[in-house]
């Protein structure tokens, strides 16, 4: 079996999953039941001045009979007193020396920083998360993602966390920006160890259509939240590409939006993420899906060869690269697989509304009774994928790429050398 | 209007054999639909109902454009989907069936969503304006409600000629109890014609009340909807004792009110189509000891629906294959029935007879035609007891129409809705109006 602990940014932990910090990782006991279940480590929920919360909290949306597939919380850092925080800290930390136990932090002034970092060193955390990245209740009150939209507030506390601080400093950063690149930079000034990303994103979730009213609803009103679970990832996983893929920033990155399974882990850790958290899937099922992503990553792990995780981190950042640098001469057509294809035409009516109008229903044969199967018209396909997407039969549609005989020429190269590219199709 | 129809009647001791759906069933059912484009669950249906687009309705929470969709199609959507064989029809055809998957049910979401419409009291559909013209339509069966329906939408008069006192025709009188009960039936053909605008005039019959040449004269237009005639005889001695009946009387009987069936411990069902198929899974039901369906041909040769004959298997009936009622025999009433055995083209082989004790004896080979009520009409065409017409439904003699059983010859329930509809939409082009 290939070895899963993890390292990222010098806190250690046996596997790469890590609770985020969220409702999950609110109390001692839970902790500890997630540590039993597999999880390799936990962000502590969010330590400062407890607050107070309101009901209700969270919203959903749902999509074709699935439940949340995106996820929305108006709730706040820690309602519990930071003593009894601190003890189940201590707990913890003792009963599981070898898990990670990150704290996440959000205070205001600089001599609570100083105040609260001793606190969590004391308690036994292996390292710290700074909370820049809330963007609901808290950035009202010029925390969370007020500092994180800030690079020179973000700068400047991340470089006082790192002076008071003995253990690795982690800056979670808010996807609530134009380019996260300037936000990761600041960090890496003010000397963080690394940064974990992304927050949630600030979110409407729903309106009540019959009440008015958006949701989550809190009485007659509400208001934005953080927006979470599986529908972010594609969000997140370009966030962390940006700054894995920056030659200024190196700092490692902690990969948190969306991630349900082992497949998303293993995503986010292709794309530069050296941990994982997650939050609104254990929310929606529990602890235990830790399990299979544990043994799925490792399968996964097996079947490509890699012994460690260090080998497959990162190794998808170099295919991310400029619009402007792929290659215009790369040609597929859409197969339709006939043994395969079940005759429900969503490929026909997608292609035909949403496309290139270039597949079509097989021709009706009088008297036969006629196949469904529809016929691409390869000179018209224009390899957009749509009909794939669609298909609800795995293997039945596939593009094909085709020898045109132009040699490889990216939209850059034309510009500048004169390369030459292929006819358009379908732009007629 | 209907005479109403007892509340204890023999079938009402049978519960709906397909459950039906709540409204958190219907949605994980409803999400399940991959929306087909061109669908061959549409194409399969007689009335081409628009099946993804209402399915996806109730996925959406959209339960009145719903129940729309499929009343648009199909106006006696209700019974149909409680009566339609969707195994051979919209679900058999559904593309999951294609990929190993079940299917979706399309006939239990068709019902959840026109009986929410039923509960609801929604009125879909309104009257057009007055034509003038008057349609006289005979017999108050599916074929002619749904013609009358379609006929009020464009704006004619109707007047529907029915023999029996209540209304709803095979629907209300035939139909198995495990998928519809006859009051249903009569609900359905009064929420039809909740249009308005249909006089409806029951106890009369067309060609002994009332002649042909009067129906003539007094309408723009005729539909003949009647259906199909009393069961076929077999022709064998001993088919007149008392216990030997023709099962779509019996069924009526069992439908309408009460059937004496105390004592009888052994009855044979002679058939090996869906009224024989009915009749053996009703007598079961009823609670008679022993219960054989009687069929000349091999079970494989069985000319009724395979997933019925199998539901009554379930139900504990006996089968004799290959066998044929040469005579029934008893003192007073039937007693037994004395049978030959048929070879693989289901003709008697000589000396190979045997006999099966019987008390009661249901003949289910058929129904007679009633195409012959016609005949007299210069123009009509009848052709073996079917009514003669083109596509749309009209007969040889201009202004008269059919559809249904009389013209087809016995289909199913969603068969004569698509027929009444064609044939009022031919009528309506007939009398000047646009295409519908």
């Amino acid at each position: 079996m290939p070895d899963l602990s993890t390292n990222c940014a010098g806190i250690r932990s046996p596997n790469p999953f890590w609770l985020a910090s969220a409702p999950p990782a609110n109390s001692g006991a839970q902790v500890q039941r997630a540590f039993d279940a597999g999880w390799g480590g936990a962000v502590w929920k969010t330590l400062g001045v407890p607050i107070q919360n309101v009901s209700s909290r969270f919203g959903a949306i749902n999509y074709s009979g699935t439940r949340a597939i995106g996820f929305n919380n108006i709730e706040l850092i820690t309602d519990r007193p930071l003593e009894v925080n601190f003890r189940e800290i201590y707990e913890t930390k003792k009963k599981y020396p070898k898990h990670a136990v990150v704290v996440s932090l959000m205070v205001e002034t600089q001599e609570e920083w100083k105040d609260i970092i001793k606190r969590s060193i004391d308690a036994g955390a292996d390292g710290l998360e700074l909370n820049f990245g809330c963007p609901h209740g808290m950035c009202e009150r010029g925390m969370g993602s007020a500092v994180g939209q800030e690079p020179k507030v973000n700068e400047r506390i991340t470089a006082w966390a790192v002076e008071y601080s003995t253990v690795p400093v982690l800056v979670k950063l808010t996807p609530n920006v134009s380019d996260i690149l300037p936000h990761g930079l600041a960090a890496q000034r003010g000397g963080a160890h690394g940064v974990s990303l992304i927050n949630t994103i600030k979110s409407i979730v729903s309106v009540d259509i019959d009440r008015f009213v958006p949701e989550p609803r809190v009485g007659s009103q509400s208001t934005n939240g953080g927006y979470c679970g599986a529908a972010v990832k594609p969000i997140a996983l370009h966030m962390l590409a940006r700054l894995s893929r920056s030659e200024d920033f190196d700092l490692p990155v902690s990969g948190i939006g969306g991630i349900t399974n082992w497949r998303d882990a293993v995503e986010f850790m292709l794309l530069g993420a050296s941990s994982v958290q997650v939050c609104t899937e254990v929310m929606l099922k529990g602890y235990r899906i830790v399990e299979d992503m544990i043994e799925g990553l490792g399968e996964y792990m097996a079947s490509h060869g890699f012994q460690t995780l260090d080998q497959l981190v990162g190794k998808a950042v170099p295919a991310y690269s400029e619009w402007g640098d792929l290659d215009l001469n790369y040609e597929t057509v859409a197969k339709i697989d006939d043994k395969k294809c079940i005759g429900c035409q969503l490929c026909v009516v997608a292609c035909h509304d949403g496309a290139h109008q270039c597949i079509h229903p097989a021709k009706e044969e009088a008297g036969a009774s006629a196949t469904r199967v529809p016929v691409v018209d390869e000179a018209e396909c224009v390899g957009c994928n749509l009909c794939q997407i669609v298909c609800p039969v795995p293997g039945c549609i596939s593009l094909v790429a085709v020898d045109n005989g132009f040699a490889p020429a990216s939209w850059n190269q034309h510009v500048t050398t004169g390369a030459k590219l292929r006819p358009k199709k379908g732009a007629h | 209007m209907s005479k109403p129809i007892p509340t204890d009647r023999s079938e009402s001791v049978f519960e709906d054999y397909k459950h039906e759906y709540d409204a958190k069933q219907a949605a994980v059912e409803a999400n399940r639909c991959l929306y087909c484009s061109d669908a061959p669950c549409t194409k399969a249906c007689p009335t081409h109902i628009d099946v993804p687009e209402f399915i996806r309705k109730i996925a959406t929470g959209n339960l009145k454009g719903s129940a729309r969709t499929i009343f648009e199609a199909n106006i006696l959507g209700m019974s149909c989907a409680r009566v339609c064989p969707v195994e051979v029809l919209c679900v058999g055809d559904c593309v999951y069936n294609q990929m190993g998957v079940p299917p979706i049910q399309i006939g239990k979401l068709q019902r959840f969503a026109t009986d929410h419409a039923y509960a609801q009291g929604w009125r879909l559909f309104e009257a057009g304006a007055p034509s003038g013209k008057s349609v006289g339509l005979v017999g108050a069966g599916p074929a002619s409600l749904a013609a009358a329906h379609e006929l009020r939408r464009l704006g004619h008069a109707c007047t529907v000629y029915e023999k029996r006192p209540v209304i709803g025709g095979l629907n209300t009188t035939g139909i198995a109890p495990y998928k519809m009960r006859a009051d249903r039936s009569v609900e359905e053909a009064e929420w039809v014609l909740g249009i308005g605008g249909v006089e409806v005039k029951t106890g009369v019959e067309v060609g002994k009340d009332i002649t042909l040449d009067r129906l003539e004269r007094e309408h723009a237009a005729v539909f003949v909807g009647v259906g199909l005639g009393p069961d076929t005889r077999l022709g064998v001695p001993g088919e007149d004792l008392p216990g030997v009946h023709g099962a779509v009387e019996v069924i009526e009987r069992m439908k309408l009110g009460k059937l004496a069936l105390e004592g009888v411990k052994s009855a044979l069902v002679i058939g090996g189509g869906n009224t024989a198929i009915d009749g053996v899974r009703e007598l079961a039901g009823l609670g008679v000891p022993s219960v054989t369906l009687v069929y000349r041909g091999s079970e494989a040769q069985m000319p009724g629906y395979r997933h019925e004959w199998l539901a009554a298997r379930e139900a504990g009936v006996a089968s004799a294959f290959h066998a044929v009622p040469v005579a029934f025999e008893g003192s007073g009433r039937v007693q037994r029935a004395r049978l030959v055995r048929t070879d693989a083209q289901k003709k008697p082989i000589a000396g190979s007879e045997l006999s099966l004790d019987a008390d009661l004896v249901l003949m289910a080979i058929g129904q007679s035609t009633l195409g012959q009520l016609l005949s007299g009409l210069a123009g009509v065409l009848v052709d073996k007891g079917r009514i003669v017409t083109d596509e749309s439904g009209a007969t040889g003699r201009k202004g008269w129409y059919a559809g249904g059983d009389c013209r087809n010859g016995g289909k199913e329930v969603v068969n004569a809705a698509a027929e009444g509809k064609a044939a009022a939409q031919a009528i309506h082009r007939m009398l000047g109006g646009k295409d519908a």
